[in-house]
């Protein structure tokens, strides 16, 4: 299988490596460091496995300040650094290299202050996605991005790559839901951007670090928008014998002035995978799923679920169940945000991110279908559809080197196709390393030196996170 | 100023290499409705978008338009309404407060984050602005973002160039997202608030699940001789109705429910993204602060103490539009230090030119985060050819 390129490491910094490590040991207590071989396991890659190395060390240190000197120290010996949230990019976002030391953010674990007055949570970075719901759910409030990883991913990597989730059709990614952040660059400044306020002055910095992809500097806390709860939510399943008629339909739902608060579509393929995971009841013989949740109370939801049924059934919907309790609901979605967990027990896959524009959602789903097939492989599709976002699960044996070999080839072919229809290569996962030697497709040259320029503002050196987003062979005079 | 009115890409393009070459700085113009924002920028040459016109895309079951940067806003509305669409983030027009005669752009939209009422539901214009095409201090067209809602595709300078005011290049097109314009608006107004009582009500609003769309705070005197405060409500015709019932009942401690609706609430929220309210008397140096939202009235107050000044709210508190005296420095040591309290900060919106020549009219940066806007600029437009000096100080 044609590699991706990961730099190579500075011999220079492998030969200091003690140094670096013993000054580490100074600059931070204790459990905060790792460098023992057996312990920096588990850090040699993230949820996109098939690139692993072995990290220089791991720091996890326990306040900004502690951020600030690690970064300032390895900014003066050249030793690239990695942010790591809880590991759970599908991109490679996470993934270091042999000269790197890597960040990670577990330890800045606390929600500090909570103002439902002001609709404000702030919290440090590693605290997880669903926490901070979790945590002002008593008060009837949440937080509105909800990628599937939520009960593990962090905060920090929610901003690094921009996170999605389900209901962003409504409420957006987390751009939309972040007020401010405590940034540290890699010459050890903190800086704070935004904050309670509803914008920020200046520049958009805050617009910028989100999905940035840890290139531009280490997230140590954020103040997060937090939402009060609809009345109440009721998904609703729709089941089509056609799977490019059930994109259709999404396209028509949208077009009518109806803005449910999330459409997710899941293939045949899928729904046998999810159904077996988590006995969600979804209907089993069907071409193609759509979970289509409306909220607010019961009058406004039937008024709305009445305007959706009626469009589904121009487009020959074959099954119609609504959740009849709180208890349904929950596995309804439980076998959704599943899916990419059930997935992986019964093969091995590589999930493409690519956006489409809506009108294309149909001809993009036949077009996928071709592609696999041509390949000779087998692909699940479940994705959010309200907003075009879709996620093949190329299914594959990743001990085949062939079969591996094809499944990225088919995964390349998928996203190129995205781009070409208008849309782009990732709408959520971030580019990392996978689809990093694709941007070339998505932009010319000029666009991605703009980008570039852009990030050696903040770190000139390119030690955060090198090997990252730009095509290593496009970075032309823009790389150190 | 002499203006060069290129009527392509490719020809602003060239016009941008030939400014760089020659190190000739242009401002950037559009509708000329805003063209008083800003430090003062003295420059021989104007680039004008006002011949990059037209939408090139819209698709209503995608809830999707670009346009050229010069296409006016009244356009791009008129074309939105006739598919029962909209900006989600319903921009201000400035032109009455400025007392300028143009019609503002969808371009200047974007470059100036230009935000209504209803960002308080919705998000502000960089919440929708999903793509831009631009002419950097290099000459190069650029573009970033595109026409999907969810792209984190490279790094992110759709945001950048979101409120940059045009410091940051040329905008030549621009992407928004839509939403559908709800079928009816009500407006539940409570009247004779104090201001505190009134941000309480407002951010308690904002806290129920009734998706208010407006939360304004209009203090006695200001076209009334009872305070007003203002929660708009809006959805399906019996979502809105269903709301504004809610919303009565959750906000009852705080007095009796008045309804507005029809021609006396389309003029009242004409009013607010018309910024017609403080207008008058044309003297008066208008200030826009942006602070934590229940720190509006302490904010205020102490700003009274020292000023002679007239204000309302918006954003249930978080935003504060403030007249003040155009003498010494029109209120900015006050003001500055009464919205650093409450984490927020001011922009002056209008002022004469002297008044502009002596103070900061954007909050002033310190540090790092000076180092970075200078940084931005530099590497979008390394020899400041467009808007010198207008956001960032480069000298």
């Amino acid at each position: 299988m044609s590699a991706i390129k990961i730099l190579k490491p500075d011999p220079e910094v492998l030969r200091k490596r003690h140094k670096i490590i013993k000054r580490l040991a100074e600059l931070l207590p204790e459990p905060c460091l790792i460098d023992d071989e057996r312990e920096l396991k588990p850090f040699e890659t993230d949820a996109f496995t098939a690139y692993r190395r072995v990290p220089l060390a791991v720091v996890l240190p326990e306040t900004t300040q502690q951020v600030a000197d690690v970064l300032k120290y390895c900014a003066s010996e050249g030793v690239p650094v990695v942010a790591r949230g809880a590991g759970t990019s599908l991109a490679g976002g996470a993934i270091p290299q042999e000269d790197a030391v890597v960040l990670g953010v577990s330890k800045l674990n606390r929600i500090l202050d909570v103002d439902f007055e002001n609709r404000v949570a702030m919290v440090q970075a590693g605290v997880t996605n669903l926490n901070i719901s979790n945590h002002v759910a008593p008060e009837d409030f949440f937080y509105a991005p909800d990628p599937s990883s939520q009960l593990a991913c962090t905060i920090a990597g929610n901003i690094g790559m921009n996170s999605g989730g389900a209901h962003c059709l409504k409420y957006g990614v987390t751009t939309n839901n972040l007020l401010g952040v405590k940034v540290v660059l890699m010459d050890g400044s903190i800086v704070d951007v935004g904050g309670d306020a509803l914008d920020a002055s200046g520049y958009d910095f805050l617009g910028l670090l989100c999905g940035s992809e840890g290139q531009l500097g280490i997230i140590t806390e954020a103040k997060v928008r937090i939402l009060r709860k609809a009345e109440s939510a009721r998904p609703v399943l729709f089941g089509f014998n056609d799977g490019k008629v059930a994109g259709a339909c999404v396209s028509d739902i949208i077009g009518s002035g109806i803005i449910p608060v999330a459409i997710e579509y899941m293939d045949r393929e899928a729904i046998h995978i999810c159904e077996e995971f988590a006995h969600a009841g979804y209907p089993l013989d069907v071409e193609a799923l759509l979970i289509v949740e409306v909220e607010g109370s019961e009058d406004e939801m039937s008024e709305m679920l009445e305007a959706i049924i009626k469009i589904a059934k121009k487009h020959k919907v074959v099954v119609i169940r609504e959740s009849q309790s709180a208890m349904e609901a929950a596995s309804i979605w439980k076998g959704r945000k599943s899916a990419f967990g059930a997935t992986g027990r019964v093969a091995d896959y590589i999930c493409m991110d690519g956006t489409v524009p809506l009108s294309k959602l149909d001809y993009v789903l036949e077009k996928t279908g071709d592609i696999i097939e041509h390949y000779g492989l087998r692909c699940a599709n479940v994705f959010h559809a309200g907003d075009g976002n879709m996620h093949p699960l190329i299914l594959h044996n990743c001990n085949d080197e062939e079969e591996s070999h094809k499944a990225h080839l088919a995964g390349d072919d998928i996203l190129k196709l995205c781009v070409d229809v208008g849309g782009c290569l990732t709408g959520e996962h971030g580019v990392g390393i996978e689809k990093r030697d694709l941007m070339l497709h998505q932009f010319e040259q000029k666009d991605l030196d703009q980008q570039m320029a852009v990030r050696m503002v903040f770190d000139p050196d390119w030690l955060l996170n090198p090997s990252k987003v730009f095509p290593l062979d496009a970075r032309g005079t823009y790389y150190k | 100023m002499t203006p060069l009115i290129p009527v392509s890409e490719e020809e602003a393009a060239i016009m941008a290499l030939e400014a760089m070459k020659a190190k000739t700085p242009l401002r950037i113009t559009g509708g000329e409705t805003k063209l008083s924002i800003g430090q003062l920028v003295e420059t021989e040459l104007s680039l004008s978008t006002k011949k990059l016109k037209g939408i090139t895309l819209y698709e209503p079951s995608e809830m999707v338009l670009s346009a050229r940067a010069g296409t006016t806003l009244e356009d791009v509305e008129e074309a939105l309404s006739k598919h029962n669409q909209m900006l989600p983030f319903e921009p201000l027009d400035y032109a009455h407060l400025l007392g300028t005669e143009g019609k503002p752009t969808l371009g200047a939209v974007a470059a100036g984050n230009i935000s209504g009422p209803r960002r308080i539901l919705a998000g502000a214009a960089r919440d929708s602005l999903i793509g831009v095409r631009f002419i950097n201090g290099k000459g190069e067209l650029i573009k970033n973002g595109g026409r999907v809602m969810k792209n984190v595709t490279g790094l992110d300078l759709v945001k950048l160039q979101a409120g940059a005011w045009g410091t940051l290049g040329l905008l030549t097109q621009v992407t928004f997202k839509l939403l559908p314009r709800p079928e009816k608006n009500i407006t539940l107004m409570l009247e004779g608030l104090e201001d505190e009582t009134a941000i309480k009500a407002l951010c308690r609003a904002a806290g129920t699940p009734f998706e208010a769309s407006g939360l304004v705070h209009l203090p006695k005197g200001l076209g009334h001789d009872k305070a007003r405060t203002l929660i708009r409500l809006e959805g399906f015709s019996k979502q809105a109705s269903y709301r504004f019932d809610e919303m009565a009942k959750v906000l009852s401690t705080f007095g009796r429910a008045v309804k507005v609706d029809g021609y006396e609430q389309d003029v009242i929220w004409q009013d607010v993204i018309g910024l017609r309210l403080l207008a008058e008397p044309r003297d008066k140096a208008i200030w826009r602060l942006s602070v934590r939202p229940t720190s509006g009235p302490n904010t205020i107050d102490v700003i009274k103490q020292a000023l002679d000044c007239t204000y309302y709210y918006d954003w249930s508190g978080g935003l504060i539009w403030l007249s003040t005296n155009e003498e010494g420095d029109g209120g900015e040591e006050t003001i500055r230090n009464a919205v650093a309290a409450a984490d927020g900060h001011a922009t002056l919106i209008r002022g004469s030119r002297q008044l502009r020549n002596r103070i900061s009219v954007f909050q002033p940066q310190e540090g790092a985060l000076q180092r970075l806007s200078l940084g931005i600029k530099r590497s979008f437009d390394p020899v400041s050819i467009f808007n010198p000096g207008l956001m960032v100080k480069e000298g």
